[in-house]
């Protein structure tokens, strides 16, 4: 951070109200909600773009005044220390969420000006109930962001769940009812676990303040069996809401059938509140946990989510839900970083590149929720096979796609790129290649899909959409904004990177060394040529190739074929209710009993 | 056997009851009354904690008879509780209303509708 003079103390200065500046962005949000009912629909969407304006100024000031103090904020409510208070705290990863939320909310916010207000058109309710749900939503995501107390987080994460559900059957379909309902009832269980968890640790130490609970925790011989029933507990219920497979069962279809706009927010920002939370625990509350081997148990979920969810969107017929379960694969990466983090057995990058991944996928999946969005509203339609054409009338859309695209599958100099990177890096030093095998492997199916999409909509053939309707240009640039976004994350100097470190004990090593070296034409070169081959194959099966032909005949095709309903059946007995709550309490034995054994196993 | 035992016990027979309606129950509004029992199992437990005194004021040194903190929780818990049942019978009516629809007049459900009434 080697700033001049003048901007420093500019930015000293802006601290000087200290802790009390954390409350404004968690007052910013209710303010919009009382005086919502007030200003109804139509006045409301403006209203909340310069409410999400004036959060965003605030995230700004809060993270300069982070990185320069170098240390975390704190601000006890009401001059109450914990245990019987609740503190507000933002260290580096507050920050990079509260900056996250406040982009993707606006760009959304903007976008969502033509969908919810549409000139002419009488009030609808709808349209007030979506920026209620969005300001419900931001209010959930900088509580979880700033929250340091875990009841606080438990209501955080409730208010969360409880404004994105409703986003999801905002059109009142019957589909989207089922959808909203099943995520629902899923989202209690979780969040039933997570409480169960809470009040054990609440026996044991009789406070729920992370801090204070982490030097009690830390301060033990050994981890006590309260302790790691609870991490299993909270682990899993965390799990259920982040929807990392396999209880996955309700994201499908939730995500696919909302509105664009809560779609986007939905994939980019809800499920990312939840895993926040998780990150909180094993890294802030028990950082002992991700030295026993049961650590190896998320990497392992994860693992499945990138083949399962990468797999299962290269099938889906319609844009929407490949869109989904690209979210589900993506989750995976996420849980990649817990076995990688280890304290003692390698480098501590992954916690960095588990952020990065949070900020990068927020940035990708929005901008392509976005773009899937205006496709389907031109169309009518999202169906795949028939999006010929859809690059003629759509260019700016189609581009945003693709950037977005270049992310997700981690190309130079993409935010996902680095990722993957610093997950390589730390994957090697710890001598788990396998790891990266995973990450190849994802790289190259979300290629696969991410192409099989472009391909048909840049494709000629098939009737000119002359009547598609033209969708609004501000809409088209905030996909195209939020994709540039997540594609120049990498081009950002290191020691940005650095600000997620701030407040942590022992400091992590820096993550700049991860990727000293990453960017070269070398490795550009040696990325992109497994791509070409991807493309090629896709080519092979053809959206040029005129359509509804199966594709070239012969073992591949079979096989692929084969592999696909394979998958499919599996995917399909995965999200059945019974499967995924048994799959919930499957989960939480294994986690507590390897817990169990991992801690004896490290005393004796 | 003492009082904190059983209420103890009593939670943990809650929380089973209330897992197995949630999971194996087929309807959607047994689920919703499983989960209101798993609920209040946790909160029972959260309550014999807070019996026990193992608490912020056992923590302090003072007296080992009963915690405040638990109970203004488990308030705020229920609040939550409500809240997200609310939200379910609302989901639950509007779905039950649009079948009915689709039966009487014998077609499948409306495509889309303009309003949302039945959010919370």
């Amino acid at each position: 951070m080697e700033a001049s003079a003048i901007p420093t103390a500019w930015l000293a200065g802006l601290s000087a109200p200290g802790g009390v500046l954390l409350v404004v962005p968690l007052i910013l949000p209710v303010v919009g909600l009382l005086l919502g009912l007030l200003l109804g629909g139509r006045r409301l969407g403006p209203f909340v773009f310069v409410l999400l304006s004036a959060g965003l100024a605030a995230a700004v000031v809060v993270a300069a005044a982070v990185v320069t103090g170098g240390e975390p904020m704190l601000y006890q409510l009401g001059g109450w220390s914990p245990p019987l208070g609740v503190a507000l705290k933002a260290d580096g990863l507050s920050v990079v969420l509260l900056l996250t939320s406040a982009v993707v909310t606006l760009g959304v916010a903007v976008y969502a000006q033509r969908d919810f207000r549409p000139p002419g058109a009488r009030e609808t309710r709808g349209s007030l109930a979506f920026w209620m749900l969005l300001l419900g939503v931001w209010a959930g995501l900088n509580t979880v962001a700033l929250g340091q107390d875990l009841f606080t987080l438990f209501v955080a994460l409730e208010l969360l769940t409880f404004s994105a559900v409703p986003l999801v059957s905002l059109d009142g379909r019957a589909e989207t009812l089922a959808a909203a309902l099943r995520y629902l009832l899923f989202a209690l269980l979780g969040s039933v676990l997570y409480l169960l968890g809470a009040v054990l640790l609440y026996g044991a130490y009789g406070t729920l303040d992370i801090g204070l609970l982490a030097v009690q925790i830390a301060a033990a011989h050994a981890l006590p069996p309260s302790v790691l029933a609870a991490a299993a507990l909270m682990t899993v219920g965390l799990m259920a809401k982040t929807a990392l497979v396999p209880l996955h069962l309700w994201l499908p279809p939730a995500h696919a059938g909302a509105p664009p706009a809560a779609s986007a927010i939905l994939s980019a920002l809800v499920v990312k509140g939840s895993f926040f939370l998780l990150l909180r625990i094993w890294f802030d509350l028990i950082p002992g946990l991700l030295d026993l081997p049961a650590a190896q148990a998320l990497g392992v979920l994860g693992a499945a989510a990138i083949l399962l969810g990468n797999l299962m969107a290269l099938q889906q017929a319609r844009l929407k839900l490949l869109v989904a379960y690209s979210t589900v694969a993506q989750i995976g990466y996420l849980f990649l970083i817990f076995p990688l983090a280890g304290t003692t057995s390698g480098p501590t990058w992954a916690l960095s590149a588990g952020t990065l991944q949070v900020v990068s996928h927020a940035l990708a999946k929005g901008s392509l929720f976005l773009a899937a969005g205006l496709i389907a509203k031109a169309l009518g339609h999202d169906r795949i096979r028939d999006l010929a054409g859809v690059g003629r009338v759509l260019p700016i859309t189609l581009l945003a796609s693709g950037v977005a695209g270049l992310s997700l599958v981690g190309i130079q100099p993409s935010g996902g790129y680095l990722v993957k990177a610093a997950l390589q890096g730390a994957a090697e030093a710890g001598g788990t290649w396998w790891w990266g095998l995973v990450l190849d492997a994802g790289g190259l199916l979300t290629a696969a899909y991410l192409l099989w999409f472009i391909g048909h909509a840049l494709s000629g053939h098939g009737p000119h959409p002359a009547t598609a309707k033209a969708p609004g240009r501000a809409q088209e640039l905030v996909a195209l904004a939020l994709a540039l976004g997540s594609l120049l994350l990498g081009l950002l100097p290191a020691q940005v990177f650095e600000l997620i470190s701030v407040g942590r004990v022992p400091p992590p090593e820096p993550i700049a060394t991860a990727w000293a070296g990453a960017f070269h034409w070398g490795s550009l070169a040696a990325g992109l040529l497994p791509l070409l081959v991807v493309a090629v194959l896709v080519l092979a099966f053809g959206p040029w190739g005129g359509r509804r032909r199966p594709g070239p005949l012969g073992w591949p095709a079979v096989g692929a074929a084969g592999l696909g309903s394979a998958v499919g059946w599996l995917d399909a007995r995965l999200r059945c209710w019974p499967v995924a709550g048994f799959s919930l309490l499957a989960l939480v034995l294994t986690l507590g009993v390897g817990f169990a054994f991992g801690a004896r196993a490290c005393v004796t | 056997m003492s009082g904190e035992t059983l209420f103890g016990l009593c939670g943990a027979a809650l929380v089973g009851v209330g897992l197995f309606g949630v999971i194996c129950q087929p309807g959607a509004l047994r689920k919703l009354i499983a989960f209101n029992l798993l609920g209040s199992g946790v909160f029972l437990l959260f309550g014999v904690i807070a019996k026990r005194g193992g608490g912020a004021l056992a923590a302090a040194g003072q007296g080992a008879d009963g915690d405040p903190v638990p109970q203004a929780l488990v308030i705020t818990g229920l609040v939550v509780a409500f809240a997200a049942t609310a939200i379910a019978i609302a989901l639950l009516r509007r779905l039950a209303g649009l079948n009915d629809q689709g039966r009487s007049e014998g077609e499948p459900p409306p495509a889309s509708r303009s309003r949302s009434d039945g959010g919370p």
